[in-house]
């Protein structure tokens, strides 16, 4: 879009006044308040406040026990909960020197992917409602059930399914998870088509996104951008290719990347990755191999259910588990994953007892939030909340 | 991330240019780690960032971490990322709380009952300070106002050093261990007002 202009000879036009957003606005996704200077309808300069659904999960970590950490860390980011997870899980894994099974890394693998598609659905469907193109949020929500209808088949709920475990997962898929699994792998890239074709050649649609927000790819990377942001300026950056966790290596994947690193290239970039996701779940699922699901180490997984009535062992252990947890030596660990917004990093310190002495999530949400400024000034306001939607901030991530 | 001889080549090079800078080194659990003085920890960022050979401009995650029994008791965490290598390298910044001096024997525990001078205006004596990287890395902004907010740890030349996360009046530094867990007291206007 054209650089805004000035209003033809008003001197009234130059009042610069301040306009506050939020905390509750739908176009902010979620409660997030922003304080804007406007000159007319041209935004001169933005502060985001947050905090409001600041709950203290890191400090409340310290009082739990390590596996009872893992649903406290879900509820972060409540659209990529299975990142938390990985992020939280792989890093005491790490802490602990504890290998997990390669099925355990495949089913990770491929819940990782689903809630990728699933979290990118949601933004979709909230940035389309954002822009006005509302039938957007049905269709994407109709494929997200679909989605959360695996996530319930597998774990038994739809959301915060505390389905990752330290040392692998807590349950074997089902059976029938596979069918509607690849039923569903083969509907999505046609899906991916043909919110293209709503929106690809919707000219309303085009001319909010195609050259606004646009931040220079050094200027993102100065801020700590991440995820799909920095790859719509046109860096390949991936922690998925990059390091080398899970079974990532293994699969053979595209890192989509834009050119202009506007909010159409955001956005290009999202869908993209949808369909590269549905791709690793894929392979993942073709090269499920068989085997334990999780790791076979008594000091911190669970005993078989099974085994609790035939071995007194397998009962110490597990009640020595679901008593006090087990201890970790002291030592601090970070690991970083890619979720769908960018780097997750997860800090944690061990001093010896059962429970963390510091948990501390590195959330992509909040370090790319310090882009908004850059990507809004001098820009309409208008495109200020297509920039915010192609931002895709979850609050609760922001906050925790 | 560099192995363990690499990272004590990475400690020989900066003390010849900042001798005493790098207190301590740790490799575990293949995560390179060095410790710095936090003095000093600015021209050891600088360093990093720089040279020829280190590169390493990328900060992934600046946080903070409380220590307690040990002594000193906080740090500050700097996560750093060479990105055309592929390497991470970690600098821990130690830092001393200067309260414990005008005790004399172990660290206080009465975070909550001491007396919270707003950030910028008095020097702070009280609280642990450190210089901010805001101008070495501009992501630093956020972080570092968080963890000012939850340590009580004073980023010398921040921009804009603020509660972030906490409500502006808040009193007292959550994320410390000698922070009680739970009770936070909510106060209800209304019921203030009318019966207060």
């Amino acid at each position: 879009m054209a650089e805004p202009q000035r209003p033809p000879g008003g001197e009234a036009e130059t009042e610069v006044m301040t306009v506050n957003i939020g905390p509750h606005h739908p176009a902010t996704h979620g409660v997030l308040r922003l304080v804007v200077d406007l000159e007319g309808e041209v935004v001169r300069d933005l502060r985001p406040v947050i905090g409001y659904v600041h709950t203290g999960i890191e400090k409340s970590c310290e009082d739990k026990s390590y596996w009872k950490v893992i649903p406290f860390v879900e509820r972060m980011d409540y659209v990529s909960y299975f990142f938390q997870m990985e992020a939280f899980c792989g890093a005491l894994e790490r802490l602990v020197g504890l290998e997990i099974p390669e099925r355990a890394k495949y089913l990770r693998v491929i819940f990782l992917e689903l809630n990728r598609i699933h979290s990118h659905l949601v933004w979709l469907g909230t940035t389309g409602l954002d822009l006005g193109a509302v039938s957007m949020l049905w269709y994407c929500f109709r494929e997200r059930d679909r989605i959360l209808d695996l996530f319930e088949m597998a774990a038994g709920q739809r959301m915060h399914t505390r389905y990752f475990q330290v040392g692998g997962v807590i349950e074997d898929i089902p059976l029938g998870f596979e069918e509607k699994l690849r039923s569903f792998v083969a509907d999505m890239p046609v899906r991916v088509g043909q919110y293209l074709d709503l929106l690809d050649r919707n000219e309303v649609f085009l001319r909010r996104t195609k050259g606004t927000g646009v931040v220079p790819r050094e200027r993102l990377l100065e801020l700590g951008v991440t995820g799909p942001l920095l790859r719509a300026a046109g860096e390949p950056w991936d922690l998925r290719k990059t390091f080398d966790y899970l079974a990532y290596p293994r699969f053979d994947f595209k890192v989509p990347v834009g050119t202009v690193g506007d909010n159409y290239d955001r956005f290009r970039v999202r869908l993209a990755e949808m369909v590269e996701s549905t791709r690793i779940v894929e392979q993942a699922l073709d090269g499920l191999p068989e085997g334990p699901f999780i790791a076979d180490d008594r000091k911190y997984v669970l005993p078989p259910r099974s085994e609790l009535s035939t071995s007194m062992e397998s009962l110490i252990h597990h009640f020595k588990l679901v008593t006090e947890g087990y201890r970790v030596e002291p030592g601090e660990i970070y690991y970083a994953i890619e979720s769908p917004r960018g780097e997750l990093g997860c800090f944690v310190l061990a001093d010896g007892s059962a429970k963390p002495a510091r948990v501390h999530f590195r959330d992509p949400s909040f370090v790319n939030l310090q882009a908004f400024r850059d990507m809004s000034v001098g820009t309409y306001v208008a495109d200020m909340i297509c920039s915010l939607g192609m931002l895709d901030p979850i609050l609760g991530g922001v906050d925790r | 991330m560099p192995d363990a001889p690499g990272l004590e080549l990475i400690r020989g090079e900066i003390e010849q240019d900042h001798p005493g800078a790098v207190v301590d080194t740790s490799f575990a659990q293949e995560r390179a780690v060095l410790v710095v003085d936090a003095a000093q920890v600015l021209p050891v960022l600088r360093w990093l960032r720089d040279s020829p050979g280190q590169g390493y401009r990328f900060l992934s995650s600046l946080h903070a971490a409380d220590y307690l029994p040990a002594e000193p008791r906080f740090a500050v965490h700097y996560e750093l990322l060479n990105r055309d290598r592929v390497e991470r390298i970690g600098v821990k910044a130690l830092l001393a709380d200067p309260a414990v001096g005008d005790q004399g024997e172990g660290p206080r525990t009465d975070t909550l009952a001491r007396p919270q001078a707003p950030p910028g205006q008095d020097p702070q004596s009280d609280l642990p300070q450190i210089d901010s990287c805001v101008s070495l890395f501009p992501t630093a902004e956020f972080q570092e106002r968080e963890v000012f907010d939850f340590f009580g740890i004073v980023f010398r030349g921040h921009p804009d050093l603020r509660r972030i996360l906490m409500p502006e009046d808040y009193v007292g530094w959550p994320q410390r261990r000698d922070f009680p867990m739970g009770g936070e007291p909510v106060t209800f206007t209304y019921n203030e007002r009318n019966y207060g």
